[in-house]
């Protein structure tokens, strides 16, 4: 459905060339879901919107659902659905129903067409008998509903969602998700969407890519990513009372103490990977009282997408490449 | 291409006219120049002015007026679209880019059109006397020069993409051209220097020549003076416009 070599895309910027996405290459199959995690400005954005062509690649090239995306961008976007991350305040007149037909109008239906297919669409997402309400007036997650069957009005084979539930609540996100999954499941339409939160790509996604820096640094079903590293993670709070420079003592104290596998400080607690937990807890705590470090808490945790992240791309997912703390991650929800 | 292009119009239209505010002021400010300012040219003396002819020296000044300032802030609107996301959703469509930006400029034009309408109707009763022929055209005339500014408007804000450049922008632009083109006295009673810039100004050519089609002087040179620079000045801001606005959204 989607066969992408060699994408790029530069962006000339005030302080100069800014390379967003250098050189994708990925492929989906009928039917998938797949999901591109990254944290905010990996290249996620950056590459659906040359898939959609909305944006024209630097270099590279790609076929999305049969056709160049350079040369046919018409048959390119007469066959994909999309759906933008989520925008500002709607204008006051529109109204659910008038928008979407106009939409399929766009898109190349009949109005009688657009009008059954409004039909067909609006209860599939709950959004049935809110045709006559203005979009001003739409909850959010009424909206975002809204967002996704402007993608659907034209039954396309392949979807691209960007950001499908960034800021709605737990239950919105839940819903939105069974919405998706048995869209997949009852039309078998390809979905590829983008997100940063990890149990998003967990729960939906066939197979998931990892974006960094503008590039893919992993693709593989969300299991077999986890398997990728082998063992398991203690985490050792430490105790806000703790000395000078804690942490390269702590990281220090623990790698003498057990046969660590990798050791990642946080900003308030370290990461000891290790086999197995279970055998390595003993050690370590008495270790750490030996030395003098007072630990808050321990646990120890099987290994979670977070953690695939962070042996992958060598920094956690909730902060930026540079280490800053990225504000729209606040919404994932810890493993 | 015609339906994606109505299609879009449709959806201007339909959103314009659910919003009361501009239902209300949109068709009542041209009145208030009528009512406000207009009395004031009666009493003038000079290049034209002065009794009831002065209604035909200004009513024309205000439908040019009416077509810079409502088509030349038309960009405000693709601003706010392209924060909703409304663009980005229209361009992954199979539909022409050009109607994108033709549907949206159709609507300006048929909104100035009107309020176009209102305008002479209203200064009938106030005293406007002039060839019935000559409005017509002088409408299709504004109508036409409305085209080619709402679309360059749509350019630039796609292009600015932020109100806070957007709107000193085009005050900077329309203010000078406005105050160039004699649209609230004539020019003739302008000192030499400021009537010789004007000459360059091609709106104030546009207004010469609605003046001379409201006396109904169909012959006057000014007329085919300011017909020609309206299509081609009209021709080549919907050119730009429409190129740029692909350009942008290729």
């Amino acid at each position: 459905m989607i066969t992408a070599r060699g994408l790029a895309r530069r962006f000339k910027t005030k302080a100069g060339p800014v390379d967003a996405v250098r050189g994708v290459d990925l492929d989906v199959a009928p039917g998938e879901i797949v999901g591109l995690l990254g944290p905010n400005g990996a290249g996620k954005t950056t590459t659906l919107r040359m898939l959609t062509t909305l944006l024209m690649p630097s270099s590279g090239t790609a076929q999305v659902a049969g056709f160049d995306l350079v040369s046919q961008p018409r048959e390119v976007r007469r066959h994909i659905g999309y759906v933008a991350q989520v925008g500002a305040a709607p204008s006051a007149g529109t109204l659910l129903g008038e928008e979407l037909v106009t939409q399929a109008r766009l898109q190349g239906l009949s109005k009688a067409d657009a009008t059954a297919r409004l039909v067909e669409v609006a209860p599939r997402l709950d959004l049935g008998g809110l045709e006559r309400r203005a979009l001003l007036e739409l909850s959010g997650g009424q909206r975002r509903r809204f967002d996704i069957a402007l993608g659907l009005m034209h039954a396309p084979r392949l979807v691209f969602l960007d950001e499908p539930t960034t800021g709605l609540d737990p239950q919105s996100r839940a819903n939105l998700w069974s919405h998706i999954r048995s869209l997949r499941d009852d039309t078998g339409v390809t979905i590829l969407l983008t997100t940063h939160y990890l149990d998003e790509a967990d729960a939906l996604a066939d197979r998931i890519m990892v974006m960094d820096g503008g590039r893919i640094v992993a693709d593989d079903t969300p299991d077999a990513l986890k398997a990728r590293i082998a063992g398991d993670v203690v985490t050792l709070t430490l105790a806000p009372e703790t000395g000078e420079a804690p942490f390269a003592r702590a990281a220090q104290v623990a790698r003498e103490a057990v046969p660590a596998r990798e050791i990642v400080a946080g900003e308030t607690d370290l990461r000891v990977t290790v086999d197995n937990g279970g055998v390595a807890v003993a050690p370590l705590l008495r270790a750490m009282d030996a030395a003098g470090i007072a630990l808050a808490s321990v646990a120890v945790t099987r290994p979670s997408l977070d953690d695939v992240f962070l042996t992958l791309t060598g920094h956690s997912l909730r902060e930026g490449p540079d280490g800053a703390p990225s504000e729209a991650l606040a919404g994932s929800t810890p493993s | 291409m015609l339906t994606e292009t109505f299609v879009i119009f449709q959806r201007q239209m339909r959103i314009l006219l659910r919003n009361p505010v501009w239902v209300f002021f949109g068709l009542t400010q041209p009145i208030l120049y009528l009512v406000l300012f207009g009395p004031l040219l009666k009493g003038v003396t000079g290049g034209g002015l002065g009794g009831n002819d002065s209604w035909r020296i200004f009513v024309p000044g205000l439908l040019l007026q009416l077509a810079l300032f409502g088509a030349g802030f038309a960009g405000f609107g693709i601003i706010q679209e392209l924060r909703e996301g409304v663009i980005d959703r229209q361009r992954v469509t199979p539909a022409r880019r050009l109607s994108l930006i033709f549907g949206r400029t159709l609507g300006n034009m048929v909104t100035i059109g009107v309020q176009a309408a209102i305008l002479i109707v209203v200064a009938l009763p106030f005293g406007l006397r002039a060839s019935w022929d000559g409005v017509v055209s002088s409408v299709i005339l504004v109508c036409l020069l409305a085209l080619g500014i709402s679309a360059a408007s749509y350019a630039m804000g796609l292009i600015l993409k932020d109100e806070d450049a957007f709107a000193p922008f085009i005050q900077g632009v329309s203010l000078p051209l406005l105050l160039l083109s004699g649209v609230l006295l004539p020019m003739s009673l302008a000192p030499a220097w400021l009537r010789h810039t004007s000459q360059v100004n091609p709106l104030s050519h546009v207004v010469d020549a609605t003046r001379a089609l409201f006396r109904g002087d169909f012959g006057d040179q000014d007329v085919w003076i300011g017909i020609c620079i309206t299509v081609a000045l009209g021709a080549l801001l919907a050119w730009w416009g429409s190129r740029t606005f692909q350009r942008q959204s290729a």
